[in-house]
């Protein structure tokens, strides 16, 4: 089976000093990767520079057997690949119902929301509330479920747990292996919450200091001592 | 109280004026943080476009349209080729950059059409007509109404009931995240200037009839009561550029029909220096609205 995503040998940077060096990974189709580091460790630099926020950089960036180096940022999400930026990126100043529409807006026609509110029962209560009356839970539901309503077939997610009451998390770490399960979705998911990530990651990846530290399956990574004591910190 | 009720319709169709004018001030304002000072210097340009036009063609309406036309181009060329390049680390170079713009524009229609005024028709008389033997209103006045009642209307339209309205909504308030969600955000700007321009361009068609005429300077009074207006309602609130532009009318109305019109222009600008010390974030604001 060929990778959905194939980073190969990215190299980025802030102005001059790189924060990722050589960074290679892989996303199968229907498979949840956690990228997990400290802060600082360059997670979420890599999930800018993969949808393109950040200017282009060494390696290779492939998804679906395109190279998205040079592809617009508002063309990715017409690849199949929704980024959820950390903080959530909700527009605080539209519905929730407008926030949805939104994510399918590039599609024609656009994607019915009766399913993203299915999924999130809590979204439909609150429809026609403005982003900023959210609670931080109800605004991490409204990006994913905006992002799914672009129907991608890569989920580029940072930090979902920020912020979080545990419960809230789990229950969109049970949402998430629930939609690969389902629906073949792939998930890169850069987590500092690394216990709820690799319950529910397929693969995981240590970044430090702007390298890959460690790559193996989720459930080695979590029981190997020696590598939680010195990266993950538990 | 005949009087009172005269100058109070007078008023509310200057005031429909400032309102549209401060709507295209408001608009660009939401989309880039920038307060357009060229957009009188534009609206007067695309005066000129229909004074030529309609000189050419022999028609107020073709002229007229072809104001519209033009402010939409010349809305988006400014975006495009101008502010784009803007950088946005201090407010104040978007505003030199548009005071730059004024010059240049000013400067080039002297020279094209030279620096007199011009009489600028009206397509509709501008004798108020008798109600109740009261003359209150002129078909002209009726018309302006009109016009900027329609552009109220298919403005909210627009961005309340459209995905395009959606779409440059969401990219005026948050950008970056527009883009991860596929929105061309370079292309709602160039949009955003383009209308605001257009409506812009209708505000001086429908004010400079009713001014001295044409000049490259005929915006110049009716920005700073335009600009007056759009602070009022908070410069974030196109609801508010309405209100405060039918505020700013019917108060200059009632100073220049009471106490004279010389005093006018300067009771503008004391109202702008009333607003921003009572009320600096304007009646329809949402907090930290502004920052300049």
């Amino acid at each position: 089976m060929s990778a959905l995503l194939e980073v190969d040998g990215l190299t980025v940077g802030y102005g001059a000093a790189p924060v990722l060096h050589d960074v290679s990974l892989t996303v199968q189709e229907g498979q949840i990767v956690a990228v997990l580091g400290a802060n600082g460790a360059g997670k979420t630099t890599l999930l800018r520079a993969l949808s393109g926020l950040l200017p282009p950089s060494t390696g290779r960036v492939v998804f679906d057997g395109a190279d998205l180096r040079g592809v617009k940022v508002e063309r990715l999400v017409r690849h199949g690949i929704a980024h959820v930026p950390e903080g959530r990126g909700v527009v605080t100043e539209l519905t929730v119902d407008e926030n949805l529409r939104l994510g399918g807006l590039w599609r024609k026609p656009q994607p019915p929301l009766a399913p993203i509110y299915e999924l999130f029962p809590r979204l439909a209560e609150r429809r026609s509330h403005l982003g900023h009356q959210l609670s931080g839970g109800e605004r991490q539901m409204l990006a994913i479920g905006r992002a799914l309503a672009a129907q991608p077939r890569l989920l580029l997610l940072d930090e979902p747990s920020l912020g979080l009451a545990p419960r809230v998390t789990g229950q969109i770490m049970a949402l998430l292996r629930d939609l690969r399960d389902r629906t073949g979705l792939a998930v890169l998911l850069v987590e500092q919450n690394v216990r709820s990530a690799l319950s529910i990651a397929d693969q995981g990846v240590v970044l430090s200091l702007g390298r890959i530290a460690a790559r193996d399956d989720a459930a080695a990574l979590a029981d190997d001592a020696d590598l939680r004591h010195a990266y993950l910190g538990f | 109280m005949d009087r009172f009720l005269f100058l109070t319709f007078d008023g509310l169709s200057r005031g429909a004026v400032y309102a549209a004018f401060a709507l295209a001030l408001v608009l660009i304002w939401r989309a880039t943080r920038i307060v357009n000072f060229a957009q009188g210097a534009m609206a007067v340009a695309t005066a000129y476009v229909a004074y030529s036009v309609a000189d050419a063609t022999g028609s107020y309406w073709v002229g007229f349209a072809a104001a519209l036309v033009a402010g939409l181009l010349l809305g988006a060329a400014v975006e495009r080729v101008v502010m784009r390049f803007i950088d946005h680390s201090s407010p104040l170079n978007g505003v030199v950059v548009a005071l730059g713009l004024v010059l240049i524009i000013q400067g080039v229609l002297g020279m094209i059409y030279g620096n007199e005024f011009r009489p600028a028709e009206a397509p509709f008389s501008r004798d108020a007509f008798n109600i109740g033997g009261v003359a209150l209103l002129s078909r002209y006045d009726v018309f302006v109404f009109a016009a900027v009642g329609a552009v109220v209307v298919l403005l909210t339209l627009l961005f309340t009931r459209t995905p395009t309205g959606l779409r440059m909504r969401a990219a005026a308030f948050a950008p970056d995240v527009s883009r991860l969600l596929g929105v061309p955000v370079g292309g709602m700007l160039t949009l955003g200037w383009a209308l605001a321009a257009a409506v812009g361009s209708l505000a001086g068609m429908l004010v400079i009839p009713t001014e001295l005429g044409l000049h490259p300077t005929a915006m110049d009074v009716l920005f700073i009561s335009a600009f007056t207006a759009a602070v009022l309602g908070g410069l974030d609130s196109p609801i508010g550029a309405v209100v405060g532009g039918l505020i700013v009318g019917l108060v200059l109305s009632y100073i220049s029909g009471y106490l004279g019109a010389t005093v006018a222009p300067m009771a503008v600008l004391g109202l702008l220096v009333v607003v921003l010390l009572g009320r600096p974030d304007g009646l329809f604001a949402r907090s930290k609205a502004r920052t300049a």
